[in-house]
């Protein structure tokens, strides 16, 4: 679709944050990454697809921010000290921050395909995914949904046990 | 027929109790083994472990069954022992290899969690304990109504004291009473560090809003207790040997104790109020 090709085609690196055990560290160092490369100069964009728990909104203080929708799909939320971070999370789209989504595979899937193809991302040097632990439904959408666009790699978080 | 059959399977089954979280890493597997370890050492009681966290089975590591499989018999699938009174099921024991990842969809998770309950052989059990991966997803929403042809005596819910944590840890409180899972308690783990050469308290993860205590409160939810951080926990569990039998006098085991007898208090107390009923 239109669509499709114009929301990830102007971002440059894909970055998935992964590690299959939960509780490791991951939306921590997404977060962290985001903002050092924003200081860094680059056009940062996060990518949530932690679906059953999405930190990130409340890591950037934006967990009571809505998103809306523009003609390319949905707007991200502008985060960071000079709001220049997008941001995407299913946190966004809860009516309140305590509902659980409790969703079976198909529908956290066709979620996460929108996630990916529906925001209106524009320019970005990096998009960072974090993900929820371990190698199932959301793992596998995602990596589908962005098989044919730049993915730079995976980066593994772990704790030393 | 399909649930006449899971009913018939579980019907020796006396207490079940779910380990839960919604965050990932704050000790449900670990709780789940001491609490099957502390319920089994009543020789008395048989306990069964199931875990279903299809995708980062940590039950047989911390177990110390790493590397047994699953044998077949015509009365089904036989658990792996640790003790004669305590067994435990995982896909873990079913890998050819601990590294090979499990990358299934949620309709193939649930149908490996229906045959873990429909074909293990676990006999007459008094303590069945599930160990849950974090979330709110297919797993949970399975083994909640594969269970419901027995029945739940209630969940366990599992947190660390920080906001980020708690923050999942609503979202699963909200997600029992939607399927209508009684609670028996929070457990607030990694809760405070004493250091062993100066015997200062550190608190290693802040609970910046009033950790599980508070929120326990605002959601008129139990509090099981605090456990706090003992570096030989995570040791024990690398190595598959029992916490509480290893580091007896710890702080972190007394806690443990204590939280696994008010579970048991909650599970007995439950049972007399139902036969009351019958």
């Amino acid at each position: 679709t239109l669509a499709e090709r114009t929301n990830l085609a102007g971002v440059r690196h894909i970055l998935l944050v992964l590690s299959g055990k939960g509780g490791v560290g991951k939306s921590t160092l997404s977060t962290e990454l985001a903002l050092a490369l924003r200081n860094a100069g680059k056009r940062v964009g996060i990518l949530d697809v932690d679906l059953c728990g999405p930190s990130i909104p409340r890591m950037l203080r934006v967990q009571d921010s809505a998103v809306h929708q523009c003609d390319s799909g949905w707007v991200p939320v502008f985060v960071g000290q000079d709001k220049a971070i997008a941001l995407m999370s299913i946190g966004f789209l809860l009516e309140r921050p305590d509902d659980a989504v409790v969703w079976r595979g198909p529908k956290k899937n066709a979620l996460i395909k929108q996630f990916v193809t529906d925001v209106a991302w524009g320019d970005l040097d990096f998009l960072i995914v974090d993900t929820p632990p371990g190698t199932s439904d959301e793992h596998i959408s995602t990596v589908e949904a962005l098989r044919p666009y730049q993915l730079l790699g995976a980066i593994l978080v772990t704790t030393p046990q | 027929a399909e649930a006449a059959e899971l009913r018939a399977r579980l019907q020796a089954v006396r207490h079940t109790v779910l380990v839960l979280s919604g965050k990932g890493g704050v000790g449900k597997s670990t709780f789940s083994a001491l609490l099957a370890h502390g319920l089994a050492a009543d020789e008395n009681k048989q306990v069964a472990l199931l875990d279903i966290d299809i995708c980062g089975p940590s039950i047989p590591k911390m177990m110390g069954l790493e590397g047994e499989q699953v044998h077949q018999s015509g009365s089904g699938w036989s658990p792996v022992y640790v003790e004669e009174n305590l067994g435990v099921m995982s896909v873990g024991f079913l890998l050819s290899s601990p590294d090979d990842a499990v990358i299934w969809r949620g309709p193939k998770k649930n149908g490996l969690i229906k045959q873990f309950l429909r074909d293990v052989d676990w006999g007459e059990v008094d303590y069945l304990i599930v160990d849950t991966p974090p979330g709110t997803s297919d797993e949970h929403l399975s083994i909640v109504q594969y269970l419901s042809a027995t029945h739940i005596d209630g969940a366990v819910i599992v947190t660390t004291p920080q906001e980020v944590s708690l923050q999942d840890v609503r979202k699963e409180i909200n997600f029992c009473h939607k399927v209508k899972l009684p609670i028996i308690g929070v457990v607030e783990n990694m809760s405070g560090f004493v250091c062993p050469k100066c015997k200062n308290e550190s608190q290693i993860f802040p609970p910046t809003t009033g950790g599980a205590e508070k929120m326990c409160q605002n959601l008129n939810v139990s509090f099981l207790g605090k456990v706090p951080l003992d570096p030989q926990i995570g040791k024990s569990c690398d190595r598959g040997q029992s916490f509480l039998a290893e580091a007896p006098e710890s702080p972190a085991t007394l806690s443990y104790r204590s939280i696994i007898q008010r579970i048991q208090e909650y599970c007995e107390q439950h049972h007399l109020q139902e036969e009351k009923i019958m």
